[in-house]
């Protein structure tokens, strides 16, 4: 219990301090953010008028608090493109990133245990080689050249696969519940949307998950020879067990627990990723609107975005921490 | 890649000139480093080696798919992908020279602050690596290129600003454990100031763990300066940036779709053989990887 309450100051202390790097970045580094607001061919007394709308003749702490006061209430800001408050447009765009995110890590918990168990069990082999030597390259692809080259073969060459978007276009989004189209779409019975939800993201997932996977997998690896060469597992073979036996039973609860630390790091990766992967497929998240607000100099809409995906990753870490917590019996929450 | 030099082991102390001759064990590094150099030549001199000007547009020329006059064939305004691929290297190495030089020395300077002083300096500096590393790297470079602008510097800058953290709590980590060694404490006694201390006596000793953190971190240099460039953010138009190369080259991709293919995998060559480098480094030097 002690421990939560410790995570969540933690995690709230973090969240402030993304907040002041974010403030930092909108309100002072930019040259003049009241120029940008006002437009390029504003007059110099409409510049002045925009710098006192927005607050930015005040003293810098003043500022400050009123950026925190409006980060409270969910006051990030108006996009400078839309003219719609931020709020409103991450809103619209966080379901899907959510769903991409959590569907990518659900697949590479899903492959990368068992190939880096696979490996570890079989090491020294050329089963062991060959799956080190595709980790390495997973690693090093960009994911935006590993999605381009994705659409090129499944979606253009071979023609399985939906090149872009999160749906069919001729059919209608699932009533919002959650925003997630799979889940959506299940709730309303819609099978055909469903099949449609899931196809469009089996190539942005796999873009985005790739190269962690690999990570995850390498560590696995690792983990699970460091367990086979304890000398429980000694004492385990000495007692005429088999060998999957000791494999399942005894080596693979204890190498999974490290792995869980490493996926924490993963998750900040794939987030990442997805300002690159959801450019590549028109995939309409938070990672393409950060994307098109910053090249587009709309700070509001860029910085709000920024700080969501931040969330995102500094929320998952606290998860991932309590989860490993839970896991393992020795260490008490 | 996790547990870079968390340990220091007795071989660490040693100084760098002792510990390479070369041996079986290091075969594999220099394969790497080998089939490395190709590139290394593109970038000392692509103007010997690329056919064409990166920059001639031959309209007439455009959109032509590889052949013997274009091994890479040509893009939408008929320039060469093959001089551009060449080309981009340099644009990739020196940015990634760059950003990794900026990033070490802000990172070294501040993290043997922190460690070797302690205190007060210790925690904020602590506090400040930590806000930095909350946020997803690429995200952060990101909203920093964003509030600085476009252009290649401006790109650099902001992968430098996300890169340092990582480099002052390495040294930081290190110039703990060193400032209890007898040999420091020695020089201090004697009376020698701080900064000779730091420089004679605390840098020379973990050299080795922060050249094998440079050498992991060339991969991600350069990964995020075309990521940079890929989302608009990075190097602009006409420069033989691949990862802008890339992006330029998404309209025509699933018809042309050579333009954009050859400098991403030039990308993610120069990205999978300096990774490797950098781990059969820290497999050779780091104790604490031997398994």
């Amino acid at each position: 219990m002690r421990h939560l309450v410790e995570r969540a100051i933690s995690l709230i202390l973090i969240l402030f301090a993304m907040a002041v790097i974010t403030f930092f970045l909108a309100r002072v580094v930019p040259a003049d953010p009241a120029r940008l607001a006002a437009g390029i061919e504003a007059r110099p007394e409409q510049i002045e008028a925009m710098r006192k709308d927005l607050g930015l003749d005040q003293p810098l702490y003043v500022q400050f608090q009123s950026y925190i006061a409006g980060l409270l209430k969910g006051d990030l800001g108006r996009s400078l493109r839309t003219r719609r408050p931020v709020l409103e447009d991450l809103k619209l765009y966080f379901p899907a990133t959510l769903e991409l995110a959590l569907v990518s890590t659900f697949v590479i918990i899903l492959i990368s245990i068992p190939l880096g168990v696979i490996a570890a069990v079989n090491v020294g082999t050329w089963i062991d080689y060959l799956i080190r030597v595709f980790v390495v390259a997973a690693m090093g692809i960009p994911p935006f050249a590993l999605g381009l080259v994705l659409q090129l073969l499944f979606g253009r060459w071979l023609g399985w696969l939906p090149l872009e978007g999160r749906l069919d276009q001729l059919l209608s989004p699932p009533p919002q519940v959650t925003g997630m189209f799979t889940i959506d779409s299940l709730l309303q019975g819609n099978w055909v949307a469903f099949r449609s939800s899931i196809e469009h993201l089996i190539l942005p997932v796999t873009a985005l998950a790739l190269g962690r996977f690999a990570v995850a997998c390498l560590f696995t690896r690792g983990s699970m020879l460091d367990v086979l060469s304890r000398d429980y597992i000694r004492v385990a073979r000495g007692k005429g067990l088999t060998e999957q036996r000791i494999i399942y039973r005894h080596a693979l609860r204890n190498s999974v627990l490290p792995v869980i630390t490493v996926l924490g790091v993963q998750i900040g990766y794939l987030l990442g990723g997805t300002i690159l992967v959801e450019t590549v497929f028109t995939f309409p998240g938070l990672g393409s609107y950060a994307v098109s607000s910053a090249v587009n100099s709309d700070f509001y809409s860029a910085i709000g975005a920024t700080l969501v995906i931040s969330a995102m990753f500094a929320i998952a870490n606290t998860v991932v921490d309590l989860l490993y917590r839970w896991a393992d019996p020795r260490i008490t929450i | 890649m996790f547990a870079v030099a968390s340990k220091t082991g007795p071989l660490e102390s040693l100084p760098l000139r002792f510990r390479i001759r070369l041996q079986s064990r290091h075969i594999p590094l220099m394969l790497t480093a080998f089939s490395l150099l190709p590139f290394v030549l593109f970038s000392i001199s692509p103007e010997t080696l690329a056919p064409y000007d990166p920059l001639m547009i031959s309209v007439k020329e455009r959109l032509q798919p590889p052949s013997s006059a274009h091994w890479f064939g040509t893009d939408e305004l008929g320039r060469d992908v093959y001089s551009r691929v060449l080309y981009g290297t340099r644009v990739s190495l020196i940015s990634a020279s760059i950003i990794i030089a900026l990033a070490a020395v802000v990172g070294i300077s501040v993290g043997t602050t922190a460690g070797y002083f302690g205190g007060w300096i210790d925690r904020i500096i602590v506090t400040i690596t930590d806000m930095v590393l909350a946020f997803p790297a690429i995200i952060l470079a990101m909203a920093v290129a964003t509030t600085l602008g476009s252009g290649i510097q401006n790109a650099v800058l902001a992968i430098a600003a996300v890169s340092w953290p990582v480099y002052a709590r390495l040294v930081r980590g290190l110039t703990l454990q060193l400032r209890q060694e007898e040999f420091v404490q020695a020089a201090y006694v004697v009376g020698c100031s701080w900064l000779r201390v730091i420089r004679k006596h605390i840098l020379p000793n973990m050299l080795s763990s922060i050249v094998i953190r440079i050498s992991l971190d060339v991969g991600f240099a350069i990964l995020s300066l075309a990521s940079l460039g890929f989302i608009g953010l990075g190097a602009t138009a006409p420069t033989p940036e691949w990862g802008v190369m890339v992006s330029v080259s998404r309209i025509y991709f699933l018809t042309e779709w050579w333009i954009g293919f050859f400098p991403a995998l030039a990308i993610t060559l120069l990205v999978v053989l300096t990774t490797l480098a950098g781990d059969e480094l820290n497999d050779l030097w780091n104790p604490a990887r031997k398994s």
